[in-house]
C-alpha cells in the first residue's frame, strides 16, 4: 500500500522539477504540451501521407528541433527587446521582399524563396510576425480607440508587406499577414463605424483585387463555389479531398488504409491537404480530436495573452493567439469545402515550408511576453 | 494589483481588452462548431455516398475470362480446345528508348522493320505502364530467339493467352465452325458485361450453336488503382478488401462425329467440291459431316487479314460454303427407293411385276421421248431390278402413274422440303414440289400450271425437287430403321469442365413414317442391296465385310436437249452432273446411313461411290472387329 505512495511522491518531485526547467526556460507548460501533442498527431499522419517516407519524417523532425529552438530562444528575450526590435524587424523584412520581388521580376514567374545555400527561406514568413510586432508597437501609445489617422499609418505598416507578397504571387501568405496584422488592429479595439467603413474599403478592395487576379487564382474562387463544374481540373482538389474526408466516417478507415490518400487520389496529400488524410484514415473522431488539440493551444495562449499587463504584449500576444487559429481555421475549411483553396498549410502538420519556424517562434514570443509579464508589473 | 504603465486608463483598457478576448473567443468557438459541423455533414451524413465514390476511385473491375469448353468428337477426341498462345508485350516506361528497342527487335526479325514506325505510334499511344502488344502469336523459334537476346530489351516481355486451337485442322470445320473477334454484328445477341474480358466468339457450326454453354461464366477480380489508373499491389500500408469472383469455365461439349470417319471422308473428298453427311439411323447422331473444301478454322482466332477473308469468299470453291447444310441439289436417282416405296404404298405396282426399259418412256399420247440416263435399255425390270440398275424408264412410268401429289405427300414425312432440324444454324430447306408448291412459286397463270412431264422427272429425282445433303441423309436414316426418324444432331452431350460430371442430350424423335408394311421395305432393301451387288454400284460394295444397301445417283447441272446425248468429255468441268451416292449399313442392323456428293463428280458410282465405301470401312471396320469373337482379336491386342 505504500508503494503508490512514493510513486506519487516521485512523481511530484520529477513534476517540480519539469516546472523548475520551464521556469527557468520562460517556457509555458500547458501551452509546450499542446504544441507538442500537435506535433506528435502531425509526425503520425505524415508518414502515412506522405507513404511511410522517413525521409520526410526526418526532415519534418528537423525542422521541429530548429522550430523548438527558435521558441526557446526567442522566450528569453525581453518584451522590452522584442518591442525595439519590431521596427527593425519589419524594415529588414520588407527590404528581403523586395529582393526576393527583384529576383523573381527577373527570373519570371513565382519567386517566393531566397536561396541562403543551405536553407531555402521564405521571407515573406518573418513578415508574418513582423507586421503583428510593429502594428502592436505603433499601437501600444495611442490611445483606444483608435482615431481614423492612426488607422490609416496601420494599414500602411500592414498593407506594404501584404501587397509585395501578393505580387510573388503568394495570395495565401499575403492573406495571412493582411489577418495577422489587420487583428492587432481589431484587439486594439475600432469604433464600429470605422469598422463598418473599413469593411465597405475591403470589399470595394477585393473587387478591385479581384481584377489583379491570376487567372489560376480566379479559378481557385470559382472553383470554390462549385466544384463539380470542373471535376478534373481546378475542382479536383476540392472533390477529392472531400471524398476522402465524408468516406472516412466517424471512425475512419485506419492509419495507412485511406485509400484516397495512400491511392494519390488525393492532391497535395502531405502538404495543404493532409487535414483530408486525418479524416480519411481516423475519421471524425480523429478530426476533432486535432481540432481540440488546436483550440486548446489558441486558449492557452489568449489566456497567456489576457495575463499579460501592457498594451503592447496583449495585442500582440492576443493576435498571434488568434492569427494561429485563423491558419487552422482557413486551412481545415479549404480542405472539407467551407472556403476556396488558398495555399495555407496546416499549421505544425503539414510538410515543409519555413511555416514551423515562425510558427514556434511566434509561439516563443508569446511565452516571453508572458514570463516577463512580473518584471513589467513590479 | 499591477500598477500603471502608462497615461491611459489601464483599468479601463484592461476592461475593454478582456471584451474583446471573449468576443474573440466566442468568435471562435463559432467557427469551431461551424467546422465540426461541416465535418459532421460530410461524415456522417453525406458518408455513404463519398465513401461510394471512394470505393469507384481505387478499384478497377478486371475481368478474368473463363475457360472455353473443349469440343469432343464421340470418343472422346479433342476437337477444339484452348491453347496458349504467345504475345511480344511492351510496357514503355521500362524501355529505356524506345526507338533502338524497336529497331532491336526488328533486327531479330520478330516484328516486321516496316511497321516499326507505326508500332511506336502505337505505343506511344497507350499509357506508359501499360502493357501492349507488338506481337501476336510467335512461333517457338520465335520464343527461342528472344529468349537468347531477353536481356537487351527490358520493358519487353513475352506473354501467354489462351486461344482457340484446332487440332485436326481443317477437319469438319463446318460442323465445328470456329472462333473469331467479337464483331458489331455479335453485340445483339450477347449480354456485353458478361462478355467483358472476352475476345473471342463462336461463329457458325456448334461454335456459334452452343456459345452459351461453351463461354461460360468469366470471373472479376477488383484491382487496385491509384490515381494514374495504374494498377498496384498495395500501397502503403492500405490493405484493401478486394472483391473477386472465379470464372466458371464453359461445359465440353460432346459431339456425335466420329473422329475417325470424318478424316476417312475428307481424305477421300479432298481436292474435290463435295460432301459426306453420316447419321446413325438409331439417334440421328451425325457421324460424319464433311463439306470440302474446307477452311482452317485457327485463321480467324489469330486475326485474319482484309485480304485473306476476301480470298476466302471468293474463291471459286467457295471454302466458306457449307455445303451440307446450305448446299442444295436434285437428288437425281438417290430418291428412287422413296418412290418406289410410294409407288408400293398406294399399290401403284406389285413389287413381282415387270415392265419393259426400252431406253426411252412417252407419256401417253405424247411423243417426246424421256430417255434412259445412261445404261441404254434394261429390258424387263421389276421393282427390286429398277432400283438395283437405277431404271429410269421404271420410274417414269410409276412416277406418271402416282401423280405429282401422291408423290408429295408420301415424300413430306422423309422430312423433304423442310430443314431437318439439326442443331447448328444455316439449313436450307430444298424443294418438295407439287402443284401448290409450284402456284406459289411462280407468278405467272401459265408457270403455275403443273405438267405431266414435270411429275416424270420428278420420278427420276430431277426437275424441280432439290434437297440438301443433311436432308438426304435424313431420309436415308429413316428408310434404314424402316420408318423411324430423328432430328439429326452434333451434341450428344456436356460435360462440365469442372466437375466432370456430364449431361446426356437425349435424341429427339420425329414422327415415324407409319403404314408401310416390312415386306416394302425388304424390297426397297433388297433392291439397294442389289446396287451394290449386281447394279450401278457392284465396284462399291465389292469385298466388304458388312452388307450394303446403297443407292447410286447423277444430278444434272446442266440440261441436255431430249435429242442429245450427255457426254461427259464434253461439258466443261464445272456444268459436269454431280455425283451422289447413298448408303446404309449393315442391312440387318443398320449403324450409319451415309450420303455422298461430289459437285460434278459426273457418274454416281464413279465418284461418291468409293468414298462412300471408304468411310463406310472407317466407321464399320472398328466396331466389327471389336464385335468379332475374340480369338483372333485378343492376342494381338494384348502386348
Amino acid at each position: 500500500m505504500s508503494f503508490p505512495q512514493v510513486e506519487s511522491r516521485s512523481a511530484r518531485r520529477t513534476l517540480t522539477i519539469a516546472t523548475r526547467i520551464l521556469l527557468a526556460l520562460k517556457l509555458d507548460g500547458p501551452l509546450l504540451i499542446g504544441l507538442a501533442m500537435v506535433a506528435c498527431y502531425g509526425l503520425i499522419v505524415l508518414y502515412s501521407a506522405s507513404g511511410q517516407n522517413s525521409d520526410m519524417i526526418l526532415r519534418t523532425l528537423l525542422r521541429m528541433g530548429l522550430g523548438a529552438a527558435a521558441m526557446v530562444a526567442v522566450a528569453q528575450l525581453r518584451p522590452n527587446t522584442l518591442r525595439n526590435a519590431a521596427p527593425w524587424l519589419y524594415a529588414g523584412g520588407v527590404l528581403l521582399l523586395l529582393v526576393v520581388d527583384a529576383s523573381g521580376y527577373i527570373g519570371k514567374g513565382a519567386q517566393r524563396w531566397l536561396d541562403l545555400g543551405f536553407i531555402r527561406f521564405q521571407p515573406s514568413e518573418i513578415m508574418k510576425i513582423a507586421v503583428p510586432m510593429l502594428v502592436a508597437w505603433y499601437l501600444q501609445e495611442r490611445p483606444l480607440p483608435l482615431g481614423l489617422g492612426t488607422l490609416a499609418v496601420t494599414a500602411a505598416i500592414i498593407l506594404v508587406p501584404v501587397g509585395l507578397t501578393a505580387i510573388q504571387p503568394d495570395l495565401g501568405t499575403a492573406l495571412l499577414i493582411l489577418i495577422g496584422g489587420a487583428l492587432v488592429v481589431l484587439m486594439a479595439g475600432v469604433p464600429l463605424l470605422v469598422l463598418a467603413a473599413l469593411a465597405l474599403v475591403g470589399m470595394s478592395s477585393a473587387w478591385f483585387g479581384w481584377t489583379l487576379l491570376h487567372d489560376y487564382q480566379r479559378q481557385r474562387v470559382f472553383t470554390f463555389i462549385d466544384p463539380q463544374n470542373d471535376p478534373l481540373g481546378a475542382g479536383y482538389h476540392i472533390i477529392q479531398s472531400q471524398i476522402a474526408i465524408g468516406s472516412g466516417g466517424v471512425f475512419g478507415k485506419g492509419w495507412m488504409n485511406g485509400s484516397q490518400s495512400q491511392l494519390e487520389y488525393l492532391p497535395e496529400r502531405h502538404t495543404d491537404f493532409i487535414f483530408a488524410v486525418i479524416g480519411e484514415e481516423f475519421g471524425l473522431l480523429g478530426m476533432l480530436v486535432l481540432v481540440m488539440l488546436y483550440l486548446f493551444v489558441v486558449g492557452r495562449a489568449l489566456y497567456l495573452a489576457t495575463q499579460m499587463q501592457d498594451t503592447f504584449a496583449r495585442l500582440l500576444g492576443s493576435s498571434l493567439a488568434l492569427t494561429f487559429f485563423v491558419y487552422v481555421f482557413i486551412n481545415t475549411g479549404m480542405v472539407c469545402g467551407l472556403l476556396p483553396v488558398v495555399g495555407v498549410p496546416l499549421p505544425l502538420v503539414s510538410y515543409g515550408g519555413t511555416s514551423m519556424v515562425t510558427l514556434l517562434a511566434g509561439f516563443g514570443i508569446l511565452m516571453a511576453l508572458y514570463s516577463h509579464r512580473k518584471l513589467v508589473g513590479s | 494589483m499591477a500598477g500603471p504603465v502608462s497615461i491611459k486608463n489601464p483599468q479601463r483598457e484592461q476592461h475593454a481588452f478582456q471584451r474583446r478576448i471573449v468576443l474573440a473567443v466566442s468568435l471562435v468557438a463559432v467557427a469551431a462548431v461551424v467546422l465540426a459541423g461541416r465535418l459532421f455533414l460530410l461524415q456522417v451524413l453525406r458518408h455513404d455516398y463519398y465513401l461510394q465514390l471512394s470505393q469507384g476511385n481505387r478499384a478497377r473491375l478486371e475481368p478474368i475470362p473463363a475457360n472455353r469448353g473443349l469440343i469432343l468428337d464421340r470418343n472422346g477426341k479433342v476437337l477444339a480446345e484452348n491453347q496458349a498462345a504467345y504475345q511480344l508485350e511492351l510496357i514503355r516506361e521500362q524501355v529505356p528508348d524506345l526507338a533502338t528497342t524497336l529497331r532491336g527487335l526488328a533486327q531479330l526479325q520478330l516484328i516486321p522493320a516496316d511497321e516499326v514506325d507505326d508500332i511506336r505510334r502505337l505505343v506511344r499511344a497507350r499509357r506508359g505502364f501499360e502493357a501492349v502488344p507488338i506481337r501476336l502469336r510467335m512461333s517457338e523459334e520465335e520464343i527461342a530467339r528472344f529468349a537468347v537476346h531477353r536481356h537487351q530489351f527490358p520493358g519487353v516481355d513475352i506473354r501467354t493467352r489462351l486461344t482457340r486451337f484446332y487440332p485436326n485442322g481443317d477437319l469438319a470445320v463446318h460442323a465445328l465452325g470456329y472462333v473469331a473477334a467479337i464483331g458489331e454484328a455479335d453485340l445483339p445477341r450477347i449480354d456485353r458485361s458478361a462478355y467483358a474480358g472476352t475476345t473471342l466468339i463462336g461463329k457458325l457450326g456448334v461454335e456459334s450453336a452452343r456459345e452459351k454453354e461453351l463461354h461460360g461464366t468469366n470471373g472479376f477480380r477488383e484491382v487496385l488503382v491509384n490515381a494514374q489508373g495504374r494498377s498496384v499491389q498495395a500501397q502503403g500500408g492500405l490493405a484493401p478488401d478486394l472483391r473477386s469472383r472465379a470464372p466458371k469455365a464453359g461445359a465440353d461439349l460432346i459431339l456425335s462425329l466420329d473422329l475417325v470417319a470424318q478424316q476417312a471422308a475428307e481424305q477421300a473428298l479432298r481436292g474435290r467440291r463435295g460432301v459426306v453427311v453420316a447419321l446413325d439411323p438409331a439417334n440421328g447422331d451425325v457421324l460424319v459431316l464433311a463439306s470440302q473444301p474446307g477452311f482452317d478454322p485457327g485463321l480467324f482466332g489469330r486475326g485474319l487479314t482484309r485480304a485473306e477473308y476476301r480470298n476466302l469468299e471468293t474463291d471459286i470453291d467457295r471454302p466458306l460454303f457449307n455445303r451440307a447444310l446450305r448446299g442444295t441439289y436434285p437428288p437425281g436417282s438417290t430418291v428412287k427407293p422413296v418412290i418406289a416405296l410410294a409407288g408400293l404404298h398406294n399399290g401403284t405396282v406389285s413389287p413381282e411385276s415387270s415392265r419393259f426399259c426400252s431406253g426411252e418412256y412417252y407419256l401417253p399420247g405424247s411423243s417426246k421421248p424421256f430417255r434412259e440416263g445412261r445404261s441404254g435399255r434394261h429390258g424387263a425390270v421389276n421393282l427390286e431390278d429398277a432400283i438395283a440398275v437405277s431404271c429410269d424408264v421404271y420410274f417414269y412410268g410409276l412416277a406418271n402413274q402416282l401423280g405429282v401429289d401422291n408423290i408429295a405427300e408420301f415424300l413430306a414425312p422423309f422430312g423433304y422440303g423442310k430443314p431437318t432440324g439439326i442443331d447448328i444454324a444455316g439449313e436450307q430447306s430444298g424443294i418438295l414440289p407439287s402443284r401448290e408448291w409450284k402456284k406459289k412459286r411462280f407468278k405467272r397463270r401459265q408457270d403455275q400450271v403443273w405438267f405431266p412431264g414435270e411429275t416424270v422427272n420428278f420420278g427420276i429425282g430431277q426437275g424441280y425437287m432439290t434437297v440438301t445433303p443433311m436432308q438426304q441423309a435424313h431420309m436415308v436414316a429413316t428408310v434404314a430403321s424402316r420408318g423411324r426418324s430423328f432430328k439429326p444432331r452434333l451434341v450428344t452431350g456436356m460435360r462440365n469442365a469442372e466437375t466432370g460430371q456430364a449431361t446426356v442430350v437425349a435424341p429427339q424423335a420425329l414422327p415415324t413414317v407409319e403404314g408401310i408394311p416390312e415386306a416394302d421395305w425388304n424390297h426397297v432393301f433388297n433392291g439397294m442391296m442389289g446396287t451394290m451387288t449386281r447394279g450401278t454400284g457392284r465396284g462399291v460394295g465389292n469385298g466388304a465385310a458388312y452388307s450394303i444397301a446403297g443407292k447410286t445417283g447423277t444430278a444434272q447441272v446442266f440440261s441436255v436437249g431430249a435429242n442429245e446425248k450427255y457426254v461427259e468429255k464434253n461439258v466443261s468441268e464445272r456444268l459436269r452432273d454431280h455425283s451422289w451416292f447413298i448408303a446404309f449399313a449393315p442391312v440387318e442392323k443398320p449403324r450409319i446411313a451415309l450420303v455422298v456428293l461430289v459437285e460434278n463428280g459426273g457418274f454416281g458410282a464413279s465418284a461418291a461411290g468409293p468414298i462412300a465405301r471408304k468411310v463406310l470401312d472407317a466407321y464399320l471396320l472398328p466396331q466389327l472387329v471389336a464385335a468379332a469373337p475374340a480369338v483372333t482379336a485378343a492376342p494381338q491386342a494384348k502386348p
